[in-house]
């Protein structure tokens, strides 16, 4: 100490002359820092523009197809033919494929993903838990088609041999895929909304006398459940949105059924299928492209606001 | 006495068990917690040395000592709330009414249903404050809409907080003030009527205002309960308590009468920790 009691001194000198060598040249930082903000806006803009410009052009198709299809025709409609000599445009065959693929994916994701992420967040050892979570993620890092593939190649086959009667493509596989493949996302973003609440409130419920089972299912996770329900919707999200699985182990049969046995087509499936090829610019069918679409974007909308209310419903505030 | 505890103080080799036992008056309650030659390390730290305790029946007893000398480990250890931290050790024996706690087969949740314990930071669940404290009563069974509703009432009354909350009791816990919040959490202790409540630092995140309210509150809950409260205020221990221990450096330095610990300690340590020499 002593020996070093010469040096601040010095160097307190030194810093003061330069703060006010630096303060003389802040003018040309002010506007630098007027500037920044404005350029910040316009690259945030980008955005919202860009989703203005996405449903402009969806809605401005999706309007020519109404002129030539009935809305309610569209929407009321159980037959999907827009290949043949009379064309039908029915969307709810797409509608149904698309809820019951999803609901499959998140009966398999839902569950598993949920008890995954206590285990990683109430249970595991910092070890197990350093091994388990880049396992996940690579499970996330899947090429999309390649799920597909392995619900068509292996997974579809294997229920045919315990279940004979089901198709060739069917809706089951992709479903169970596509929950797999939701499965680290539920998992890792519980797992967040489950390890941010605090221990204090563990140790609260622990102190009583609670275990730690009854900890986590009547403090932890409610305590967490807005996170738990947000990782849910983008689970929906995502099945929603999935084409690649769907596409190549569901088939292109657009049947109106309940029947999880059966090939269905999803809406995205349906636009995938459509855009291959056959849709001349101009036609129904390339405008039904559209509708569909316009369907699809309404469809995740409405559930990403039903999903903030809910979250903001019960949410547990700390 | 003084003298066991000063020779205890200086660490000998061989240790006769009886050293740090301090023997009682006849008079006084029942032993509820009696502590035997308890060490603890986390990892490598000896955190505990040949700790010998005792608290009775319906007694306050205040642990005092400067910072990270082992005080709160010591009470987290009564509830072996100490355990959740990983990489901890314990050789010796704390009894609870006769039974050894630290005994492996012993069943931790039967103990902290006996045992409360209010903690350093108010932390109420985040549910209604009504939730809050039914919580305890319905985790051990009690579904009951009607007893539910009168355990809480009793338990809040019981900490003196009913008539600021009970026109709200269906709100958030958190929209409470700090020095609510803690007396909830006192409610929430009350609910499950335990034998013994454990305050860690009760008061130390709280205005001096709040601060007074439970230290009556501690006035008032000694007729019914033992407690045994940690503090680093040593006005509020010698205001609330009956006994005082004072920890240094992991080790029991001196227990005894509160009078007798703040007017004539037996160990020149104590007295320089109570006059304001260090910690």
């Amino acid at each position: 100490m002593p020996t070093n009691s010469g040096k601040p001194k010095q160097n307190a000198v030194n810093v003061r002359e330069m703060i006010e060598e630096k303060r003389s040249s802040r003018n040309i930082s002010n506007i630098t820092e007027k500037l920044i903000p404005t350029i910040l806006f316009i690259i945030a803009s980008i955005s919202v523009l860009t989703t203005i410009g996405i449903i402009y052009t969806l809605l401005s198709e999706a309007i020519e197809f109404f002129k030539i299809v009935p809305i309610w025709e569209f929407f009321t409609g159980t037959v999907l033919k827009p290949l043949s000599q009379n064309p039908e445009f029915g969307v709810l065959p797409l509608i149904n494929g698309t809820i019951i693929s999803s609901l499959i994916a998140m009966l398999v994701a839902g569950p598993i993903g949920i008890m995954s992420a206590v285990y990683l967040s109430e249970y595991a050892s910092e070890r197990v838990r350093r091994v388990l979570k880049p396992l996940l993620e690579v499970l996330a890092g899947i090429p999309t088609i390649v799920y597909g593939f392995f619900a068509f190649t292996f997974v579809t086959p294997v229920i045919r041999s315990i279940f004979p009667a089901v198709d060739a493509t069917n809706i089951l596989s992709p479903g169970i895929v596509m929950g797999v493949m939701i499965i680290p996302m539920i998992a890792s973003l519980s797992e967040d909304a489950m390890t941010s609440v605090p221990n204090a409130m563990r140790e609260g419920s622990l102190a009583m006398g609670a275990t730690k089972l009854e900890t986590t299912f009547k403090v932890v996770i409610p305590a967490a459940f807005s996170g738990i329900i947000a990782s849910f919707v983008l689970g929906i999200s995502r099945a929603v949105g999935e084409t690649m699985i769907v596409t190549i182990a569901s088939g292109s049969s657009k049947n109106f059924t309940f029947d999880i046995t059966q090939s269905m087509q999803t809406m995205t499936a349906y636009i995938v299928e459509v855009s291959g090829g056959e849709a001349a610019a101009g036609t129904t069918i390339y405008y039904s492209l559209y509708a569909v679409a316009l369907t699809l974007f309404v469809f995740t909308l409405i559930m990403n606001l039903l999903a903030r209310y809910v979250s903001r419903k019960f949410r547990e505030e700390y | 006495m003084m003298s066991q505890s000063s020779v205890k103080s200086k660490r000998p080799v061989k240790i006769n068990p009886e050293a740090g036992s301090f023997k009682e008056p006849e008079t006084a309650g029942k032993v509820v917690y009696d502590t035997k030659e308890l060490n603890l390390w986390y990892s490598e730290t000896h955190a505990l040395k040949d700790v010998n305790l005792s608290f009775r029946e319906k007694e306050v007893t205040a642990i005092i000592g400067p910072s990270g000398c082992g005080k709160s480990t010591y009470i987290k250890t009564l509830n072996r709330m100490v355990e959740l931290v990983p990489g901890v050790r314990t050789t010796g024996e704390i009894t609870y009414k006769g039974k050894n706690i630290l005994d492996r087969s012993f069943k931790v949740e039967e103990l902290r249903t006996k045992v409360g314990m209010v903690f350093q930071k108010p932390n109420p669940f985040p549910k209604s404050i009504y939730e809050n404290i039914a919580y305890g009563p319905k985790i051990h069974g009690i579904r009951n809409k009607k007893v539910l509703d009168e355990i809480v009432e009793r338990s809040l009354r019981g900490a003196y907080i009913w008539d600021e909350v009970k026109d709200r009791l269906n709100e958030n816990a958190y929209g409470l003030s700090g020095g609510q919040q803690q007396r909830l959490c006192i409610a929430r202790c009350l609910a499950i009527e335990p034998e013994v409540i454990l305050m860690d630092e009760p008061t130390s995140a709280l205005d001096p205002k709040s601060t007074l309210r439970i230290e009556e509150l501690v006035q008032e809950l000694k007729k019914e309960y033992s407690i045994i409260i940690v503090t680093h205020n040593m006005q509020q221990a010698a205001r609330i308590s009956d006994k005082t221990a004072f920890f240094l450096n992991g080790e029991v330095i001196e227990f005894n009468e509160t009078n007798t610990i703040f007017t004539n300690p037996a160990d020149s340590r104590t007295e320089d920790y109570i006059s304001g020499r260090f910690g």
